[in-house]
């Protein structure tokens, strides 16, 4: 593979994970490279991220691409090739041996030592016999099981305690160690895999999309607490666009006063016309959304989000429901603590479940009885849920009910629109009531509050 | 190429080495990236586009990058409601209208046709520069720093596309003005709103976060060089300790500085668990950001 070709596959490939990378961009990252030494990895990978990368949350995309088209190393990598391949065995001396200077690093915390050592334990312990030579696959899976770098956590905590730390502290950093760990792990496996198959192959399977575009119910639990820390930027994003596009349309009636003292400055003649701002619009808010496990993440991310914004509506009430319906306005005081917050909502699941089945239609009657107060005609009412209500009644005309009482009314639904209606989603059958919306990541659910509001 | 290898001799920077020793010389400590970034901006002759929280030292940047190559700077300052006239350049009306009347007046003594009074009131004399105008017209060597730019306007975001990527400005009644000799351009954003796909085009893209322990030890150390050795290493850790957590807004490098010095005019020796209760409130500056810290580095709250 030549340089350009080794360029053109990367900016292809960074296309294709959805940075618009447009040619002109392309150019410039060649002429920044012209002006470099090409010996320095890293010296490349600045260049390529300061006129390819536009985006902070695009980053983590880029490097992953970026090892696989420019890897570290090739196969085992040169120092080690100079060993006999003898040392390459695996077997439980070895795997005792590396577990022990594996706990070393961790423990010194030397970056570069645990690179190379996570590139041994996929090349020791995560080697998969092929069919025939060459044909060996390595699997970043196997090599953490045997490795089982999770057992080293309890040792690197002591060893921490050790070095004065206080508890809470080196449990944290030893975790975010071993993390750190398992993502070289993987990496490197990405690496050998793009070594055999091609990196465009590889790119297309292994790489996760970036944080906004996550799927709330694809998530994993590391990816939750990045979400939530990504609420309140997007809350402040969407805060600074509402205001600029409400000044944008502001034009009410002419300012007389300030017009004419405005044409002072220019001899008397009214130049330039103010007129008085607009009074802004303001929407009364009410969320009912399903909080039982399928999809209790992406109902916290709504609540979280939607009162973040609070001050863009005048007033936002919030009910939970399994098959209960609970408020839980109260939970979210302005300015409270994040963390405090989705606490305080998880405790307050068991008052939303009776049986702990989801049930839409007792959901949807209990609201009706209890809460009818609550709609009105200034009031605009979000359902959040996947619909599926196991198969339970409807309860339709209830629904429809409530819509009829409420100014607009706007269903939620973290699925993917084809999986509507599929096992026992009702969701068509609610789609035909209240208008569903399709929201899976935060890109979505960010564009959707934004037009409400 | 040859345009190139021009472009080399007046480039601010000769290597990214250069760059880093220079920088730290005026008083920033970069890091590998930063320093690289900022010698490519130099000798592409690119915008440089920073974004970042706020206090990580972005507009810094801007300055030490004058302070490192002599030259001087340009700052325009972007707010909601920022123009044109406030930007790139205005025609002074009020001059323009004296010296029409003063024409008028003199008008029996020496008549003037209305071409000659109109060639007269749009020259340089009655023209306003402002900063964008001016850092391209300065002769000598110029950092144009555009700050926080992603307070203004869309339309002026279109304003800026000319400036940054040819360096030139067209004024209707004296045509275009290029640049003699291109500025270094830095603009700075808080992420508050995307700017747009043909801004960030034309820019060089670079991403300022947290220092590691390491490079903020020294930051520190060198912004406040009175303070303790070990009480630095103490104050780095527990900023560190800070940002692992949830909090609102993260403590960034100007808080960590502003808590030394802090800590310098309290005289503390020691970052004990008193003294960092008692000053809390310069790193963090959310209540419920204080709350938590204290529940979570285990301090009495009392002392507050």
């Amino acid at each position: 593979m030549t340089l350009l070709d080794a360029h053109i596959g990367f900016v292809e490939a960074l296309r294709s994970a959805g940075l618009p990378v447009s040619l002109a961009e392309g150019l410039d990252a060649i002429a920044a490279l012209e002006r470099l030494s090409w010996g320095d990895r890293e010296l490349v990978r600045t260049a390529y991220a300061a006129t390819l990368v536009k985006r902070q949350a695009q980053r983590v995309t880029f490097d992953a691409l970026f090892d696989l088209w420019f890897p570290r190393l090739v196969g085992q990598g040169a120092a080690q090739e100079d060993h006999a391949p003898a040392p390459s065995r695996d077997d439980g001396a070895a795997l005792a041996r590396f577990r022990e200077e594996l706990a070393d690093a961790l423990e010194a915390d030397d970056v570069q030592r645990l690179r190379d050592l996570a590139v041994e334990a996929v090349g020791r312990f995560g080697a998969m016999p092929g069919r025939g030579p060459g044909m060996a696959a390595h699997s970043a899976y196997s090599a953490l099981r045997r490795v089982s770098a999770d057992e080293l956590l309890q040792q690197l905590v002591e060893g921490l305690l050790g070095q004065g730390m206080g508890e809470a502290q080196a449990e944290r950093t030893a975790g975010r160690r071993i993390g750190d760990f398992s993502r070289l792990v993987e990496a490197d496996a990405r690496r050998r895999l793009a070594e055999q198959k091609g990196p465009e192959r590889v790119a297309e399977v292994a790489l996760r999309p970036t944080i906004d575009r996550l799927d709330f119910l694809a998530a994993r639990r590391t990816d939750l607490e990045e979400l939530r820390r990504e609420i309140q930027p997007l809350a402040r994003r969407l805060a600074t666009r509402l205001t600029k596009e409400r000044h944008a349309r502001r034009r009410g009636p002419l300012d007389f006063r300030r017009t004419v003292r405005a044409s002072i400055s220019t001899g008397g003649v009214p130049l330039t016309t103010h007129h008085k701002p607009k009074r802004p619009h303001r929407t009364e808010l009410v969320v009912l959304c399903d909080v039982s496990g399928s999809v209790a993440s992406f109902a916290q991310f709504t609540l979280l989000l939607v009162f973040a914004l609070r001050d863009q509506f005048t007033q936002v009430r919030a009910f939970t429901f399994v098959d209960q319906v609970h408020e839980v306005t109260d939970h979210f005081k302005p300015g409270a603590d994040v963390v405090e917050v989705m606490e305080s909502l998880a405790a307050s699941v068991q008052h939303a479940a009776l049986w702990g089945r989801t049930n839409y239609g007792r959901a949807f009657t209990t609201f009706s009885e209890q809460y009818a107060d609550a709609l009105g005609p200034k009031v605009s009412l979000l359902i959040l849920g996947d619909g599926r209500s196991n198969y339970s009644d409807l309860a339709l005309p209830v629904l429809r009910e409530l819509a009829s009482s409420a100014r607009h009314t706007w269903w939620l639904n973290p699925e993917h629109a084809r999986n509507w209606g599929t096992g026992d989603s009702a969701a068509p059958a609610y789609s035909q009531v209240v208008p569903m919306v399709e929201c899976r990541n935060l890109t979505q659910l960010g564009e959707f509050v934004h037009d409400i509001v | 190429m040859s345009s190139l290898r021009q472009a080399q001799d007046s480039a601010w920077f000769t290597s990214p080495d250069d760059a880093a020793t220079r920088l730290h010389e005026a008083g920033y400590l970069a890091d590998a990236a930063t320093a690289t970034t900022a010698y490519l901006a130099g000798t592409l002759e690119k915008p440089l586009l920073i974004e970042g929280p706020a206090g990580v030292g972005k507009t810094e940047l801007a300055k030490a990058v004058a302070r490192a190559a002599g030259a001087d700077l340009v700052r325009l300052q972007c707010y909601e409601g920022l123009d044109e006239a406030r930007a790139l350049y205005e025609w002074n009306y009020k001059k323009q209208l004296l010296r029409i009347q003063a024409a008028s007046s003199m008008a029996d003594q020496s008549p003037q046709s209305w071409e000659e009074t109109h060639d007269d009131i749009f020259t340089d004399e009655f023209l306003l520069t402002r900063p964008l105008l001016t850092a391209i017209r300065r002769e000598q060597p110029t950092v144009l720093l555009v700050d926080e730019v992603d307070k203004t306007d869309v339309e002026v975001e279109g304003l800026l596309l000319e400036v940054l990527s040819d360096f030139q400005v067209t004024i209707p009644e004296l045509g275009t003005v290029s640049a003699t000799r291109r500025p270094f351009v830095v603009l700075t954003s808080n992420a508050t709103r995307e700017l747009s796909e043909a801004v960030k085009r034309r820019c060089l893209f670079l991403h300022l976060g947290y220092p590691d322990a390491e490079r903020e030890r020294q930051i520190v150390t060198s912004q406040v060089p009175a303070l303790d050795e070990k009480v630095v290493r103490q104050l780095v850790d527990v900023v560190a300790r800070l940002r692992e957590l949830e909090l609102k807004k993260a403590p960034s490098i100007a808080e960590s500085v502003d808590w030394a010095r802090t800590l310098i005019a309290l005289q503390v020796g020691t970052l004990d668990e008193e003294a960092i209760s008692s000053t809390l409130g310069v790193v963090l500056k959310h209540a419920s950001d204080q709350a938590r810290a204290v529940k979570e580095l285990g301090l009495a709250a009392s002392g507050r």
